[in-house]
């Protein structure tokens, strides 16, 4: 088990390199860069001279695009990340960790309030779908979860502004709190802010119900089929109890792994549904950064995103073998 | 003579029995196996008549299909999509009267009423409300009516035109993108699965990469490059295909991989090698096809994906570039500006609700022959 663990690990830090080299190439191969963007009005004015660019891009790394150049300013940002530096964003004016760090816990409030919601109302209507397999039941719950799968979530999320924030007035459009709730404080504020990340989670919720339900509803199927709840009917016990003492405990062993494997994404923001709410959270940030092309930040971000992969493609691996005894790992 | 046709009428009976066996094996279907089987097996007592004759066996094509058939929602999601290529290939030619980027400068009258307060010459102060007639040379942002069937966008153009246009580009990218994804990953999977050891090592830590990347960030970083390098909007599309496809392959590779190892141990594989088959014909004969179940379920499922993929990037204003049009393209519109998303729905909900018909007709026809093909599904 130990060794499996290095082994795995090991192997992330090659995956890491891999991704952190596409990403890298990519970003430096834009031409217009953060400096070019940021100084192109005063530059076409006159007031900042051609030098003085030229300056700050040295001073931010971007002055050499040969390829060469390009590999210098990988392994620079390389090294520096070993030394547990991920560098200084250039949009924020702040370290990268830092704005991850103080800005992760807002998306992770929202992804983790959703994923309560979400496994409170899929796993139900899974385990009724399956137990009324080929019922009207099963084919509505069906129909309704994909429909809610199919959405983009800018839409969803567009519809749901339009009708409960714009026709209704019941919701804010958009932000995360109030500016009168903001100089108050206190209740109030948390209050407001809630008032405010109910459109958003209900998108995520909606949009997310339906893998998890289709899982769920697989899952029992595949329990329900197996000799320990056939020797449970042949006992003469109650259908209530053979399905909710014998099946669902074991229809949970998948369900914990996949909760295991979640839970590190949490921290990942979900980019476009905080665009659309414009929330302060940090795929709201990241998308900002793109657009700036601010290097650092957009190197710090994905690094992030693929350790949460990793790590959550790792932990559900362990969490399998912790739940199911059969299971060993090699 | 006879007695040697009657050989190779048995042999051939039991060479298909064996390759269907086989194939069922692949599906893991036992007991349609034993059927196909029991049913043969009283066929060599009367050696004078056609063995084929009175025993009516399904291939395992005609068993799926006939599964498939039978499931209502997959017929929905067949039905649906091929109404969505009708109207985004026929349409266009049968509906004629606008183009895609044609704007409508039919004008427009815009009436603004204010009340305003005047006083005339002894003091009076009485209120009149001015009306005031605007004219627009184009038509912009006027609701449906008769001419406009689902109204006008922001620049003058008919939106029902473009849903069209925009089906058209939008259907094309989600099908070439996940053709030239299989075509990819079937190739390094097959590869990675069948000669094992360094070649697998390789192409699978090429692959946990390649699955490890963020992909709409990644997108995000592609659009802008796309952005940067002024890349003509009529060409922007291809090199989309280009991104999603990079982006996509690993999935598909990882499924090949998976079941062509489980595959290559296969009994009739192990009579593959004893004939003496190339190795070409072992991949491309004997395991790709079989490996198709899985594949073909997972294409379709991924058309609905790639669909998503392409509306994201496409709403965020990287994907397919105005004033060409596709399905996201034209709901980009509400990021620009807020009071179209508030009072004209008509330009944006359209194609919104075609991208959900599109992707939840795929998602039907996906779990429909996911039904189909698994062996342990029985109804």
């Amino acid at each position: 088990m130990v060794k499996y663990i290095v082994k795995r690990i090991l192997l992330a830090f090659l995956i890491l390199f891999g991704v952190s080299l596409i990403i890298y190439t990519l970003v430096r191969l834009m031409p217009t860069d953060f400096v070019d963007q940021q100084f192109a009005a005063q530059q076409s004015q006159g007031s900042v001279k051609e030098e003085d660019i030229q300056r700050l891009k040295a001073i931010y790394g971007l002055s050499d695009n040969s390829f060469w150049g390009i590999i210098k300013g990988y392994f620079q940002w390389l090294g520096n990340l070993l030394r547990g530096n991920l560098g200084q964003s250039f949009k924020y004016n702040a370290p990268v960790s830092k704005v991850i760090s103080d800005n992760m816990w807002t998306s992770f409030f929202i992804a983790f309030v959703a994923l309560i919601f979400q496994f409170l109302i899929a796993i139900p209507l899974g385990v009724t779908a399956a137990t009324h397999q080929y019922s009207a039941r099963d084919y509505t719950v069906t129909v309704l979860t994909m429909i809610g799968i199919s959405f983009p979530s800018f839409f969803f999320a567009a519809i749901l502004i339009k009708v409960f924030a714009v026709d209704l007035g019941w919701f804010p459009i958009q932000g995360m709190a109030d500016a009168s709730s903001t100089e108050t404080g206190g209740l109030m504020y948390f209050f407001d802010n809630i008032h405010h990340i109910i459109l958003p989670i209900i998108t995520l919720v909606v949009l997310s119900i339906g893998s998890l339900m289709r899982y769920t509803r697989t899952n029992t199927l595949e329990v329900l089929n197996a000799d320990y709840i056939r020797t449970a009917r042949a006992k003469g016990l109650k259908e209530s109890k053979v399905i909710y003492k014998h099946a669902f405990r074991n229809t949970l062993i998948p369900l914990v792994t996949l909760l295991a494997g979640i839970l590190p994404t949490l921290f990942s923001g979900a980019m476009i549904i905080e665009q659309v709410f414009s929330l302060p959270g940090i795929g709201n940030l990241a998308y900002k950064a793109q657009i700036a092309g601010d290097i650092p930040f957009i190197m710090g971000y994905n690094m992030f995103l693929a350790v949460l992969s990793v790590l959550g493609t790792l932990l559900s691996d362990i969490m399998y073998v912790v739940v199911d005894p059969r299971v060993k790992l090699t | 003579m006879n007695e040697e046709k009657d050989m190779r009428n048995a042999s051939e009976v039991l060479d298909t029995a064996a390759a269907r066996s086989a194939s069922e094996l692949a599906l893991g279907n036992a007991d349609e196996m034993n059927a196909i089987l029991s049913e043969q097996t009283p066929a060599p007592e009367t050696p004078n008549e056609p063995l084929d004759a009175n025993v009516k066996t399904l291939s395992p094509f005609m068993l799926v299909m006939k599964r498939f058939f039978r499931s209502r929602l997959s017929m929905v999601g067949l039905a649906l999509i091929i109404l969505l290529f009708l109207f985004s290939f026929l349409g266009p030619v049968i509906f004629n009267r606008w183009g895609e980027t044609q704007t409508d400068y039919g004008g427009k009258e815009e009436i603004i009423s204010a009340p305003i307060t005047v006083t005339d010459a002894d003091g009076n102060e009485s209120e009149v409300i001015q009306v005031t007639v605007a004219k627009q040379p184009i038509n912009t942002l006027s609701p449906p009516s008769l001419k406009h069937w689902l109204g006008t966008d922001k620049a003058g153009m008919d939106v029902f035109t473009r849903i069209m246009y925009g089906g058209r580009i939008s259907l094309t990218i989600s099908i070439l993108v996940v053709l030239l994804e299989t075509i990819l990953g079937v190739i390094l999977g097959g590869l990675a699965g069948y000669f094992g050891k360094w070649v697998d090592q390789v192409i699978m830590r090429i692959v946990d990469i390649f699955s490890c990347v963020p992909t709409l960030p990644l997108l995000l970083i592609a659009g802008s490059l796309l952005d940067a390098w002024k890349v003509d909007p009529s060409l922007r599309i291809y090199y989309l295909m280009i991104i999603l496809t990079f982006l996509g392959w690993s999935g598909t590779a990882r499924i090949v991989r998976g079941q062509i190892l489980y595959l290559r141990e296969q009994e009739y594989m192990v009579a593959a090698e004893a004939m003496g088959l190339s190795t070409a014909r072992k991949i491309f004969k004997h395991l790709v096809p079989n490996v198709m179940p899985q594949l073909i379920v997972s294409m379709t499922l991924g058309l609905g994906s790639t669909i998503l993929y392409e509306a994201s990037l496409s709403y965020l204003g990287l994907g397919v570039k105005a004033p060409y049009a596709a399905w996201g393209t034209m709901i980009n519109i509400i990021t620009e500006d807020v009071s179209v998303l508030q009072y004209n729905p008509w330009v944006w909900v359209p194609s919104g609700v075609l991208i959900v018909l599109a992707v939840l007709a795929f998602n039907f026809i996906g779990d429909g022959l996911r039904d189909a093909l698994d062996p342990k599904m029985k109804r």
